[in-house]
């Protein structure tokens, strides 16, 4: 991966009618890197996402494809590919006839087109079905016969809007690696259109959370994972016990907020927060311990009772309630093979809490 | 004993055969009888009195090869048909792609609009157009007004193809329509983004995924064209003879009537069409193979 950039969104607005679709986005995509635009329907990113292809035109700021400004180039003239959510495959050609219709368009030698159609159905794992009609595909199929007439081209950036929102769940986990590891193989720009959080997890470099048209958060998937920056990305990304209250001061690193019932906790804050900011505590229920109370409560600590034990295989998804109003959600994974229902926590039992202040965060606005 | 699926299957049969009845009854009688009566009177005799006389021969069809006023009948309806097909595609296919891309609340009226003039009788409409286009009509009239002059609008070739098109555009429409309605323009986008223009991307993707409309709504359009006598009569002024117009006259108005020759231009009008048609399916459907 290199610090050149491949796309760049400046200050880009495109509306709709009254509908602001995207709202003044500013936005750097890296050479050969994978990055997802992730959010919930309707938050802009499959406009973002037909704004670089050129199927839409942003109705101010400007749109930058390795230093070229795209301005209203149309699309047959951008060096972008798309892999479209219904893959939108020729139905009237082959399987064959559809990678290579790109280079015929381009005007590519006849022998060329032969051989670069083989290796991109190679690419996709797909050789022996050139003679197929796509209706005659699975979906699975379909979707490899969208990208090898998508890569065939050579493009400087391929476009996925959503590739793989069609396919049942196990393909779709199948097909995330195998994106990823060609992606990785042929070293293109990879655009991903997702509103799968996991998905989205799953096969980035980097990914920009969407929201109502603005890009809230961009990071690593880690970097988005552990220290979302509002209750919107903390909330889309994964799950998290939130904790609304008012902060009353520092303690070392970590910012002390009180409840208004008067729970303490620590967590940490992205930047200083002055004393009564209203604030959102937030952690993520695999990062709260579940101990046995033994007489006093450790630091960061809190007494409760657990409400409700759910075991799902790889974890145990607990309830404690800690008062009248509020109930932390603890996922505890199953380590041990075991029968034994004592091995779990059982309905009813006290519990301690305990919330490591590196693991929670303090979230404003 | 049959078995339970065995009777299931008698009894299928003898429903099938119930339901099928009336249809078969109606093509035997109107359509497969009045066939095999045209067929057999093209073979026969017509005496002084214009009765079909039972002797075999050939010279109906001699006749309509050799003589001209014949030959030259077919060849200006099958052109006439020809230009008619094409304008009406030429026209229709802007139009049914404009009205397939309207907003979904705007596509039902604007399909209304098209088959709004079928709710008024053929004729009525055909003599409205020998109105607009009179020598003292409403397109001579406003000419006149801008000091263009008078032009000759009517009872010409030209008048005829224009009732043609005017008549036969919304048979072209609607195929083409339903044929574009169904067509997923994301195909179009997709083309697009693979490097094609509007043009090669209409082409290679549009065009032969929407031949079937195309090829349904040709034949809609040829086929009473071929054999239409109305609008030249009206509108073309009579001046000139179409296959229709002489058909007509042979069997009703010449003197004498003479159906055996009638029979054997309709028999010969129906090969035309048969061969024509299998012609432009086997053009138009070779992508498919």
């Amino acid at each position: 991966m290199s610090d050149s950039i491949a796309i760049e969104l400046r200050d880009v607005v495109k509306r709709f009618g009254d509908v602001v679709a995207v709202d003044h986005v500013n936005l750097q995509i890296r050479d050969g890197e994978f990055f997802s635009l992730l959010g919930p329907s309707g938050c802009g990113k499959t406009s973002s996402l037909r704004m670089i292809a050129g199927f839409e035109l942003p109705t101010s700021g400007s749109i930058i494809i390795h230093g070229r400004e795209m301005g209203i180039t149309p699309p047959h003239q951008r060096p972008v590919n798309t892999v479209f959510q219904s893959y939108a495959l020729f139905p009237h050609m082959t399987v064959a006839q559809n990678v290579a219709f790109g280079l015929e368009m381009r005007k590519t030698p006849k022998n060329e087109i032969a051989r670069r159609v083989q290796e991109a159905l190679d690419l996709v794992r797909l050789s022996g079905l050139e003679e197929r009609r796509p209706r005659q595909l699975s979906g699975g199929q379909q979707q490899r016969v969208a990208l090898a007439r998508a890569l065939v081209n050579h493009p400087e950036v391929l476009l996925l809007d959503e590739p793989l929102g069609a396919l049942d769940q196990k393909l779709r986990k199948e097909m995330q690696l195998e994106l990823k590891s060609l992606q990785v193989r042929v070293g293109i720009t990879f655009v991903f259109v997702t509103h799968d959080q996991e998905e989205a997890l799953t096969m980035s470099d980097r990914i920009a959370v969407m929201n109502k048209g603005k890009i809230l958060q961009v990071g690593t998937p880690t970097e988005i994972y552990e220290r979302p920056n509002c209750r919107f990305v903390a909330d889309f990304i994964g799950e998290t016990n939130f904790i609304d209250g008012v902060v009353i001061g520092r303690d070392g690193n970590y910012t002390v907020l009180e409840t208004p019932e008067g729970l303490r906790f620590r967590g940490l804050a992205a930047r200083p927060l002055s004393d009564g900011t209203s604030v959102t505590y937030s952690i993520r229920p695999e990062k709260v311990r579940l101990l046995t109370p033994d007489g006093a409560l450790p630091p960061d600590g809190l007494a409760g009772t657990v409400m409700s034990v759910n075991y799902i295989g790889s974890d145990t998804r607990i309830t404690v309630r800690i008062n009248d109003r509020r109930i932390i959600d603890v996922w505890e994974q199953n380590t041990r093979s075991t029968l034994d229902r004592n091995e779990y926590w059982q309905p009813g039992e006290a519990a301690v809490i305990v919330c490591p202040p590196d693991n929670a965060l303090v979230l404003s606005e | 004993m049959a078995t339970l699926q065995q009777q299931q299957q008698g009894r299928d049969r003898i429903r099938l055969a119930l339901l099928l009845t009336p249809g078969l009854l109606w093509l035997v009688l109107f359509f497969a009888l009045p066939l095999v009566i045209i067929f057999v009177y093209s073979f026969m005799t017509n005496d002084a009195l214009g009765r079909v006389v039972y002797q075999p021969t050939l010279d109906n069809y001699i006749t309509v090869f050799t003589q001209s006023l014949y030959i030259n009948a077919y060849w200006r309806s099958i052109w006439t048909s020809v230009l008619t097909t094409v304008i009406c595609l030429l026209i229709g296919y802007p139009l049914a792609v404009f009205i397939a891309r309207s907003p979904q609340q705007w596509r039902m009226p604007l399909l209304m609009l098209i088959l709004i003039p079928f709710w008024t009788n053929f004729l009525v409409r055909i003599y409205a157009w020998q109105i607009i286009l009179a020598n003292n009509g409403i397109i001579n009239g406003f000419l006149e007004l801008i000091g263009v002059g008078r032009l000759p609008l009517l009872n010409n070739e030209g008048a005829t193809l224009i009732g043609l098109i005017y008549g036969e555009l919304p048979f072209m429409v609607l195929p083409l329509y339903a044929a574009i309605d169904r067509f997923d323009f994301t195909l179009m986008e997709a083309a697009a983004d693979l490097g094609a223009n509007k043009i090669q991307a209409f082409l290679r993707i549009m065009l032969p995924m929407t031949m079937p409309g195309i090829v349904a709504g040709s034949v809609l359009v040829f086929i009473p064209t071929l054999g239409q006598f109305v609008v030249s009569e009206l509108l073309g002024g009579a001046k000139v003879d179409y296959l229709g117009n002489l058909i007509q006259r042979l069997f009703l108005r010449a003197n004498p009537i003479n159906w055996p020759l009638g029979s054997a231009m309709a028999v010969l009008m129906m090969i035309v069409l048969l061969v024509l048609i299998m012609l432009y399916f086997r053009a138009t459907t070779e992508e498919e193979r």
